[in-house]
This record gives structure tokens, C-alpha cells and sequence, in this order.
């Protein structure tokens, strides 16, 4: 197992290098889930208050 | 088949399909690339030519590298679409294609880098094949930021194409800084283009990972295409709609 991550020497290089890849790989979704999270809440938060304001004029 | 394509340029049914469509292309991604790492770990012989074991970075690099370039004609081929038929959806289609083709260029350098040190001796050299991807990333980047810096979507859409379309001259440089008619004409350190000579299983992994990434982009751009219609269109009423299901 150990020879396996070892990669005859060359672990750093190799494991740097998908490393890498892994971590935006990852990153990226993640950070587009949570944008899309919060423009979902905005566009809510935006339809209470102009419910809100609609109850008002009516009243 | 009789598909109405315009159907899915309107922003209100192309965001469901493309919800839809997301779960699929991240499972095809996880499964492709992870099944093309382990032959290309497992299945392989710990040498490629003169290369030992460090020659595994092709896995990531290849296919990054291969992402980039497709992803920018990709970009360019939206925004086209956009100038000849003015769809809002071909236009935001190029600007999510955009920042995915970054990271995948700034990846491909990364792993060239740690491949370089290795077998060169050198993280970097301005040798033709590593400045094309350099100049590559900073076209991705100048159209990021001079879609950013208009405010005017509509504006800022028109402006970015045309960088992207001027941007293709790029690509023939980088078609012959791997394929060199004469090696002595261009000194180059990064090796040609050598499909054939790969030992077949490598060739094997490397194409089934570089497919896995094609699924991955599929499917962070598609994220990324849903992003900006909610930003763009949140004064809607289908978006108003979509959110009662919510």
C-alpha cells in the first residue's frame, strides 16, 4: 500500500498533481450549490416583501 | 425525430431540462473518472517510454488540457450562436462555459508543472506549447472580466463573443506547437502530440478519464447555466412560479 503512494519515488508529483484536481473538482460544484442556494433564498425573500407591500396598499 | 430546438433557447424551459440533466452527467463523471484512474493505476505498467511511474499525471493532465482547448470552441461556438440568432440562452451558455474552461486550463498548467519538474528539471519554460495555455487562461480571464465589467448584460454579452472569436487565433498556434512540421524549427521541450506509440491500457484510462471530465463540465456548467437565469431573470414570472414548488 505504501509502495502504491510511494509511486516509486515520484508520490509528491503524482499526488499534487490530482490533488489538485480533486480539490477544484470539488470546489467547484460545491461553491455553485451554495450560490444557487442563495439566489433561491433572495428570490423568496424578495417575493414575501412584495407580498407584504401588496397586504399594506391593500388595507 | 422532429425537435423543436428553439424551444429549449427560452431560459424558462431550458432550466428545468437542464435540472434534470445535472444528476445524470455527475453520476457518468464520478463513474467514468474514477474508473478510468484505477486502470490507469492498477492496470498499467509503472513505465511509459523513458517515463517512470510519474508519467500517472498524464491521467489529469491530458484530459485538462484536452478540456481547455474543447471548452474554449465550445465557448466561441455559443457566442456565435449568439450574434447570429441574438438567444439570450446561447449567450449565457458561453459566459458558464467560460469560467469551467479556466479551471481546466489553470489545472492542465498545475499538472504540467509537477510533470516538468520531473522529467524536465523545470516547473515552467516558455516553450510554445506551455505559453499557448498561458495565453489560453488569459483569454478565459479577459473574457470573465470584461463580461463582469459591463454592467449591461445585453452589452457585455455582445463585447465578450467578439473578444472570444478574436481569441481563436490562438488555436492553430497551439495546433502546431504539438505538431511541429520540423522539430528543429520549433525548439519545444514538451513533447508532440503521440497517441499511437501510448501503451494501449494508458491510452485506454486516459481516454476514459478525459471522458469523465467531459461529463463533469456538462454538469458544472449546466449548474453554472441555472445560476445566471436566476440571476438574470429573477424579475420573471416563470421564475416567481418555479418557486411556489419550492
Amino acid at each position: 500500500m505504501s509502495a502504491f503512494f510511494a509511486m516509486g519515488g515520484y508520490g509528491f508529483y503524482v499526488w499534487c498533481s490530482m490533488g489538485m484536481a480533486l480539490f477544484l473538482m470539488l470546489l467547484e460544484p460545491i461553491v455553485l450549490k451554495i450560490q444557487h442556494t442563495r439566489l433561491i433564498k433572495n428570490i423568496q425573500r424578495q417575493k414575501r416583501r412584495q407580498a407584504a407591500r401588496s397586504d399594506i396598499s391593500e388595507q | 425525430m422532429a425537435i423543436n430546438w428553439f424551444k429549449y433557447s427560452s431560459p424558462s424551459s431550458f432550466y428545468p431540462l437542464a435540472g434534470k440533466m445535472i444528476p445524470l452527467f455527475m453520476t457518468l463523471a464520478v463513474l467514468l473518472t474514477l474508473g478510468g484512474l484505477y486502470w490507469g493505476f492498477f492496470e498499467t505498467p509503472d513505465v511509459l517510454s523513458d517515463q517512470k511511474q510519474y508519467y500517472r499525471i498524464i491521467y489529469v493532465h491530458v484530459a485538462s488540457a484536452w478540456m481547455a482547448m474543447w471548452l474554449y470552441v465550445v465557448m466561441v461556438a455559443w457566442a456565435v450562436l449568439g450574434l447570429i440568432f441574438n438567444t439570450r440562452m446561447s449567450y449565457m451558455l458561453a459566459s458558464a462555459t467560460a469560467v469551467t474552461g479556466a479551471i481546466m486550463t489553470a489545472l492542465s498548467l498545475w499538472t504540467g508543472a509537477f510533470w516538468g519538474q520531473t522529467s524536465w528539471g523545470t516547473w515552467w519554460d516558455w516553450d510554445p506549447r506551455m505559453t499557448s495555455q498561458l495565453i489560453l487562461l488569459f483569454l478565459y480571464i479577459g473574457y470573465i472580466a470584461l463580461q463582469s465589467a459591463i454592467e449591461d448584460n445585453r452589452r457585455s454579452d455582445r463585447a465578450s463573443a467578439v473578444l472570444a472569436i478574436v481569441g481563436l487565433a490562438v488555436v492553430p498556434v497551439i495546433y502546431y506547437s504539438i505538431n511541429c512540421p520540423n522539430p528543429n524549427e520549433c525548439a519545444s521541450l514538451h513533447q508532440e502530440s503521440s497517441l499511437k506509440r501510448v501503451e494501449p491500457n494508458i491510452l485506454i484510462a486516459m481516454l476514459v478519464v478525459t471522458a469523465g471530465f467531459w461529463m463533469y463540465c456538462f454538469a458544472v456548467i449546466l449548474m453554472r447555466v441555472r445560476n445566471i437565469i436566476l440571476q438574470r431573470e429573477s424579475h420573471t414570472q416563470w421564475v416567481d412560479r418555479l418557486k411556489d414548488k419550492k
